[in-house]
């Protein structure tokens, strides 16, 4: 298989992650979807990788996506159950303090 | 009645779409193309699945199928230390959380909105395929024939080849221990965020109190 096809595979991966935020309206589907997102651009840094002529950046940059996808996962669920504590709903529209 | 005739329609026509995926790359590049196909159909029906379940929970498990095969395609790059990373934070780690905040959350159990589906699939695939097409029309990546020029097949991407980029002198230290900070940082602030005040719990005593 070439590069191509694991290109193509990422680029779908990533619609559908885009899919997931915008057709969804709930807090956790856009988590989701981001963590789709993340895991295209990994496939894409590590097919390049393995396919161009670079030593390793790919992979080690693949890793610290994953490192911070971890921490983002982290931080975003707990911002998650504070709007949840506070507005009793995650869905993103009703979050509205300061509309008023 | 309507909504069970519909969820077997769409999983019948996943599974037939996957085997001819399968098929189709077995007959075009043998076993390494069935293997491709497969985790590619895993990925994808996955991320299809997430978005097309109406409960949370069982989008946060077919999300489990993509961060698999996610991890199968790592494996067939010869990436096998990110392969195994990949299965031990995100389908053991990230999931997790995310089941966490889906039991932590009331059920979000609306009618399935199939035209707001379609309408979003359809411009998102469009603008997609456009763009796409663009770029594969254009890009000229400089990519080798044989790709693993000099090295042994083996330990390209092992844990030990990545052990030593991690600490290695001048290779990606600095970047290892900048990672470091940053997710004992991100950590403490998440459990900083999520813990419940005192006057979470009774706001009228936290209201006197003040």
């Amino acid at each position: 298989m070439g590069l191509g096809a694991y290109v193509a595979v990422s680029a779908a991966l990533f619609v559908l992650g885009l899919i997931a935020i915008l057709v969804r309206r709930n807090v956790i589907y856009i988590l989701m979807g981001i963590e789709m997102i993340l895991n295209a651009a990994n496939l894409n840094f590590v097919a390049f990788n393995r396919f161009g002529s670079m030593k390793l950046d790919g992979q080690m940059f693949a890793i610290f996506v994953i490192i911070l996808a971890a921490a983002e996962a982290a931080v975003a669920l707990a911002i998650v159950l504070n709007v949840f504590y506070l507005f009793d709903s995650i869905k993103p529209g009703e979050a509205d303090l300061l509309r008023e | 009645m309507k909504e069970a005739a519909l969820q077997r329609i769409f999983y019948g026509a996943l599974g037939v779409l996957a085997l001819a995926a399968c098929g189709v790359g077995l007959a075009s590049a043998g076993a390494s193309g069935a293997a491709f196909a497969l985790f590619a159909a895993l990925t994808l029906g996955g991320g299809v699945m997430c978005i097309w379940e109406r409960s949370v929970v069982r989008s946060a498990f077919a999300l489990m199928a993509t961060f698999t095969g996610i991890a199968g395609l790592f494996v067939l790059l010869e990436a096998d230390f990110l392969a195994m990373a990949q299965i031990l934070i995100y389908v053991g780690g990230i999931l997790a959380l995310i089941l966490f905040a889906v039991m932590l959350t009331p059920p979000d159990l609306g009618e399935r909105k199939l035209s707001r589906i379609l309408a979003g699939t359809v411009c998102v695939g469009a603008a997609a395929l456009f763009l796409g097409l663009q770029v594969a029309h254009t890009a000229n990546w400089f990519v080798r024939g044989a790709p693993l020029d000099g090295r042994a097949a083996g330990e390209f991407g092992s844990a030990e080849r990545i052990g030593v980029g991690f600490l290695g002198v001048n290779e990606y230290v600095v970047a290892f221990e900048l990672a470091a900070v940053v997710l004992t940082v991100a950590l403490v602030a998440a459990v900083y965020i999520a813990r419940r005040r005192k006057t979470d719990l009774e706001p009228e005593a936290g209201e006197e109190a003040r």
